[in-house]
């Protein structure tokens, strides 16, 4: 009986910092803009089919590095086709690598890191030191290298920034779980005989929220830099479909003749990885129960 | 202090070994029969029979691991099956490129990273704090190829300033190399200099509310000292520390950077080989960031721990 008392106690907790936290956000103006930022590229890569725009693969040789015009708000590329709706389409192939890959990273890295610092022991000291080795391997030339023996496409450039974060997750995670572990509602629900597996889902797994919560969002910003970089090295999205990071690729070969080329995918992946960043600052800042 | 030098060898060993297990394990990834592949796309037997014998392909995987870790103990990361050059020699050939690349980004970094972050802090809460937080989230923000494509844009085509590209070895000519490496150590400091501003200003952020800090100030200490004696001293070694962690988004950023400006080094010899699929250096150039990386953590850690007194009081 007592144990469902406690029980009560920190989920009520949880409410009302939610509740806090979510004024504490829509106060914090930079997250907001943040917010609004993120919103603007999900809808307009989720209504990318719906705009009346130019077919993004649309060849014309009349209308090969025109400059920015009525016809063409963002003028046309090497071969003619519109950059504005290569934009748009390429916001896709970002968010999605974002996206997807830090699901994955968190999908595998929570678990992962909830066994070692929940179990502890040789588990904890094997997970710990897998995490360390892929930890020493820098992000970016993991990816490259995991992309390159897997082959060059989307999802292959998915997966491989999916490996690379996921340590960070098992990490922080981890210490989280140490963090709470020793709490007393954790003692006392091990006391009252709930499994492992029970007390791992409705003590430890809440008290992890909060922080993957924040890192998942700034490791998106992260993954779209980091997709957009395999692209542009020829190593994520393959030509003819439109991505940001290709199309910079493209437009290093023309900077003199059509500068334009280079000027929007790099300004589109700023903003859409600031939106993030933004976001991610902001959750810290609301979430965070330090800071009053 | 010895004890925790071995304490901390005994964590950086097993990592070591389980990224050679993983860079290993790489090889297994290709689909197929990886002697064919790895010898190319000429299909030429005597390279396919090169490869086989090479790497032990007709033993068990683990046999094939003891051999391959054997030659990378003796520094035989394999040969390059492009230009048959060993890949050692091939790395040891780009690395002092990178390092002198890492190295200026590094100075830029701190130039412009360290003291933002102190005006940052000590302003806290004005429109220079304000303005110098955007500044840095931007920088983390942008992708520095982009940045580098910008700045070729402006400064090489519409001005002519600097050049778009190229080499020089800083023995040779001083002058052309910095001419060559500023753009591209710029943009690779940028990111870095975002991170150092705000680590920068949380730790200051700490000691300006320490004892010490209230108590310079109490007995009359000009404000200007007490900022850099009395708080940036404390607050410095946090940030040192921090730096050695960045090593690696270093050696990642550099891959870019040098893409760029095609600067020969280390980063450009992986994509190379990444698309000429020589896949023996793209092993050895991970198996030696990864190396680059715990040996600098290692001794960030030992030195954090000899400079520090509170640490090394508890022995």
């Amino acid at each position: 009986m007592s144990a469902i008392t406690e029980a009560a106690l920190p989920v009520a907790g949880a409410q009302r910092s939610g509740s806090r936290a979510w004024k504490k956000l829509k106060a914090n103006r930079s997250a907001l803009v943040g917010f609004v930022m993120v919103a603007f590229f999900v809808a307009v890569a989720l209504l990318a089919p719906v705009l009346p725009i130019d077919d993004p693969a649309a060849t014309s040789w009349s209308a090969v590095r025109k400059a920015p015009s009525l016809a063409h708000l963002m003028g046309t590329d090497e071969i003619g086709r519109d950059v504005f709706s290569r934009m748009i389409w390429g916001a896709r192939a970002s968010l999605i690598a974002g996206v997807i890959s830090v699901v994955m990273a968190v999908a595998l890295g929570v678990p992962f890191g909830l066994i070692a610092g929940y179990f502890g022991g040789w588990i904890d000291q094997v997970i710990s030191r897998v995490t360390d080795a892929m930890l020493a391997m820098p992000f970016l030339i993991l990816a490259i290298a995991l992309a390159a023996f897997l082959g060059p496409s989307l999802t292959n450039a998915m997966i491989a920034i999916g490996l690379s974060a996921m340590p960070i997750f098992i990490r922080l995670t981890r210490g989280q779980v140490l963090s709470v572990k020793t709490e007393d509602y954790v003692e006392g629900a091990r006391a009252v005989g709930l499994t492992d597996f029970a007390i791992i889902l409705r003590y430890i797994l809440p008290n992890v929220f909060a922080p993957v919560l924040v890192q998942a969002t700034l490791t998106i910003a992260t993954a779209i830099i980091l997709e957009a970089a395999l692209s542009f090295l020829g190593l994520g999205q393959q030509p003819p479909a439109p991505s940001w990071g290709s199309m910079l690729n493209v437009a290093k070969n023309f900077l003199t003749q059509a500068p334009w080329m280079a000027w929007w995918p790099g300004a589109a992946i700023f903003l859409v990885v600031l939106g993030f960043n933004l976001l991610g600052d902001g959750l810290r800042d609301a979430l965070d129960p330090r800071e009053t | 202090m010895l004890s925790y030098i071995i304490r901390r060898l005994a964590i950086a060993v097993p990592t070591l070994i389980l990224v050679s297990i993983f860079v290993f394990t790489l090889q297994k990834l290709l689909p197929g029969d990886p002697a064919l592949i790895m010898a190319g796309e000429d299909r030429d037997p005597a390279a396919i029979e090169f490869v086989r014998e090479k790497y032990h392909l007709s033993e068990p995987i683990p046999v094939q691991y003891f051999y391959w870790v054997k030659g990378v103990l003796q520094g035989d990361l394999g040969v390059s099956l492009r230009t048959s050059q060993p890949v050692l020699g091939l790395i040891a050939h780009k690395l002092p490129v990178t390092i002198q690349l890492a190295i200026m980004a590094l100075v830029i970094a701190f130039v412009i990273g360290v003291p933002a972050g102190i005006l940052s802090a000590v302003k806290k809460g004005t429109v220079i704090d304000y303005a110098a937080n955007i500044v840095a989230l931007s920088g983390l923000s942008v992708p520095n190829f982009w940045l580098g494509i910008m700045l070729i844009l402006l400064v090489s085509v519409n001005l002519g300033w600097l050049p778009a590209s190229g080499y020089e070895s800083p023995f040779v000519d001083p002058l052309r190399s910095l001419e060559t490496m500023i753009m591209p150590a710029f943009v690779l400091g940028t990111s870095l200099a975002a991170t150092l501003m705000r680590h920068t200003r949380s730790a200051m952020l700490g000691v300006m509310k320490a004892d010490y800090v209230r108590t310079a100030r109490a007995k009359g200490v000009r404000e200007l000292a007490v900022i850099l004696k009395h708080a940036f001293r404390n607050a410095l070694l946090p940030v040192v520390t921090l730096s050695a962690l960045l090593f690696g988004e270093l050696l990642g950023g550099a891959v870019l950077t040098e893409q760029i400006f095609t600067i020969p080094g280390f980063g450009k010899l992986i994509v190379d080989a990444v698309f000429t699929r020589d896949y023996a250096v793209v092993q050895g150039v991970i198996l030696c960031a990864a190396a680059g990386v715990i040996l600098v953590n290692l001794v960030a850690d030992v030195l954090y721990f000899l400079v520090n007194p509170r640490m090394r009081a508890t022995l």
